[in-house]
């Protein structure tokens, strides 16, 4: 994956509460206020706080989104909630010149150790950053800048309207935790 | 002309109410319809939008306050979905046959049992004969333009009908997408002043709804088939004033490299955009495949539809509702009832899929091709497949 000319299809894991679902709409937000073409939206399911939930992104640059079904053969996953990892198979699907972008307070190496090295990957102490610029642990926000950080899918910058819509009072902090969490992580080419 | 945002396909909806300078809503919440409704109240609670928002304890008080809000003369929103239209079922035969102009928002949902919330055409499909205008949206521009349209065309004196304006619930209803959001000022020039000819008037009392005999009521019920079935020229009339007032043209049918497919998809809603990057792949194998999608449900479009099929082998059409023990999806039965008195017809092969929020994928697409294809060659002694269930 070298730019966004082509379909960039993403899965964001989390758990019911955590704003994977928001974390979505800010994206494709941010896309389309670059003239992209956008579409986001949840695993649709009866929501409940605490319990895995999934949320997906499709951005294109060029050409209008077509496709209207689940994310099952991502381009980027995006894991809000380490324990998932333990429970369910964050990388299924994922293409084998993808990316896996985590909240952890593991290591990289530590992470490579558990994923290989056939994705390029990213991680983030989402969580260490949230409490300290949030003062909470919901990391939907700061895992936006982990994801730009390991690819540019929109500028950074195009998320700050989508955020201060979105977070109107509580908007700077959430801003602060994205950028905090684009200079914060740490990524590991594929190989 | 109007301003391209990223929004939820509910919130545009509850918009293009808002821009359409609603006069009333009177909507109970069900999912997946809830956004919309959420919306309004939110809309017209922060003075927003200057409307009365009548909060009801269920669907069929729903869309009775609504008849009774249009009949006074007022411009008149609601929304619902799956079992809440199914609740207000009675309610649409009245709205229609007293010609009330109602616009409506169907966030099209399976029917219970077993209970599910997600999206399929069964709701739709229950409310096929209730006589009211329907339209079936395909992406979130098309339902946005489509409520605009529909207050322009049920509130036409020569029409007077309600209208339902139907988006796949959560396929469309709970997607972000970009959407050009027209401008309040282009809207009010679009859609002319609601001047219903015999409002209620305590100062000049009517009857409405009068009891009709053995002696009136056939006459009244043909009066009410003449008049949907005449409101196809301005159905045609507003879909043009719109084209040229705001850019984006709709018809009864929409074409995706259908001139001259030997097969030809056949879809209603938002699996057409699928269907559509499905066709792409297909005809890049160099399969001659093509794409149709209804957009005008009722009154139905025979003589395009005919048009548009004419050329063609085979079609292969997608519903996503069963009528159980029936010819096959509702649709399916439509596109073959239009066909049989031509002499020289398409075979047609039918497909139900999608129920209850399955997706139907690209791939799906084209298996449904390449069976439809088969039976086509071999012959099959159903009359509908349904498509991508364990058994």
């Amino acid at each position: 994956m070298t730019d966004t000319n082509e379909l960039v299809e993403i899965r964001w894991h989390g758990r019911g509460g955590q704003g994977a679902v928001t974390s979505a709409e800010i994206l494709a937000r941010a896309a389309i206020s670059e003239g992209k073409y956008a579409q986001a939206f949840p695993k649709f399911g009866p929501e409940r706080r605490g319990a895995p939930v999934q949320a997906f992104d499709r951005i294109n640059s060029s050409k209008p989104i077509r496709v209207r079904a689940d994310v099952d053969e991502p381009d980027i996953v995006i894991v809000l909630d380490p324990t998932l990892l333990r429970i369910i198979n964050v990388t299924s699907g994922l293409k084998d010149n993808g990316i896996l972008v985590v909240n952890t307070s593991r290591t990289l190496a530590e992470v490579e150790a558990e994923f290989g090295t056939k994705w390029k990957l990213a991680a983030v102490d989402a969580i260490k950053i949230a409490r300290e610029e949030l003062g909470v642990p919901i990391v939907n926000t700061t895992m936006l800048g982990a994801l730009l950080r390991a690819f540019a899918v929109v500028e950074t910058d195009s998320l700050v309207v989508p955020l201060q819509h979105r977070f109107e009072r509580l908007a700077e902090r959430n801003i602060n935790a994205m950028k905090r969490a684009f200079k914060e992580t740490v990524v590991k080419e594929r190989g | 002309m109007g301003e391209r945002i990223g929004i939820e396909v509910s919130q545009a909806i509850a918009e293009a109410a808002m821009l359409s300078n609603v006069d009333v809503i009177a909507a109970y919440p069900i999912t997946p319809q809830t956004h919309i409704v959420e919306h309004l109240a939110e809309l017209v609670a922060s003075g927003e939008l200057d409307a009365e928002y009548i909060p009801v304890e269920s669907e069929h008080s729903a869309m009775s306050a609504c008849l009774g809000a249009v009949a006074t003369g007022a411009r008149t929103f609601t929304a619902t979905a799956g079992q809440g239209l199914e609740l207000m079922h009675e309610v649409l035969y009245v709205a229609s046959s007293m010609r009330l102009p109602v616009i409506m928002s169907v966030a099209n949902r399976a029917l219970s049992g077993p209970l599910n919330v997600w999206g399929d055409q069964s709701d739709l499909m229950s409310v096929r004969d209730t006589g009211w205008i329907q339209i079936v949206a395909a992406n979130g521009q098309e339902a946005v333009d489509n409520v605009i349209c529909a207050f322009a065309i049920g509130e036409d004196r020569r029409v007077l009908l309600p209208v339902m304006v139907h988006v796949d619930g959560f396929y469309l209803t709970h997607v972000i997408e970009p959407v050009i959001m027209p401008d309040r000022e282009e809207v009010d020039r679009f859609i002319p002043p609601y001047d219903y000819p015999l409002p209620l008037d305590t100062e000049k009392p009517v009857t409405m709804g009068a009891f009709a005999p053995p002696v009136l009521y056939p006459e009244a019920k043909k009066a009410q088939d003449v008049n949907l079935r005449g409101s196809m020229p301005v159905i045609l009339e507003h879909w043009d004033r719109f084209g040229k007032a705001f850019g984006r043209q709709y018809g009864p049918l929409e074409h995706y490299r259908s001139e001259g497919a030997k097969t030809l998809l056949l879809t209603m809603g938002s699996i057409g955009d699928t269907a559509s990057a499905a066709v792409d792949k297909m005809r890049d194998e160099g399969k001659d495949v093509g794409l149709v999608q209804l957009r005008l449900w009722r009154p139905f479009p025979f003589a395009e539809f005919r048009n548009a099929v004419r050329d063609a082998d085979l079609l292969v059409v997608v519903d996503r509702a069963i009528s159980f023990g029936g010819p096959g999806g509702p649709f399916c039965s439509e596109v073959r009832a239009a066909l049989y008195d031509e002499e020289k017809r398409p075979k047609v092969t039918g497909f139900i899929a999608g129920l209850g929020g399955r997706d139907i994928t690209v791939a799906g697409f084209e298996d449904m091709v390449a069976r439809g294809i088969e039976i086509a060659e071999t012959g099959t002694d159903q009359e509908y497949e349904i498509y991508g269930v364990r058994e």
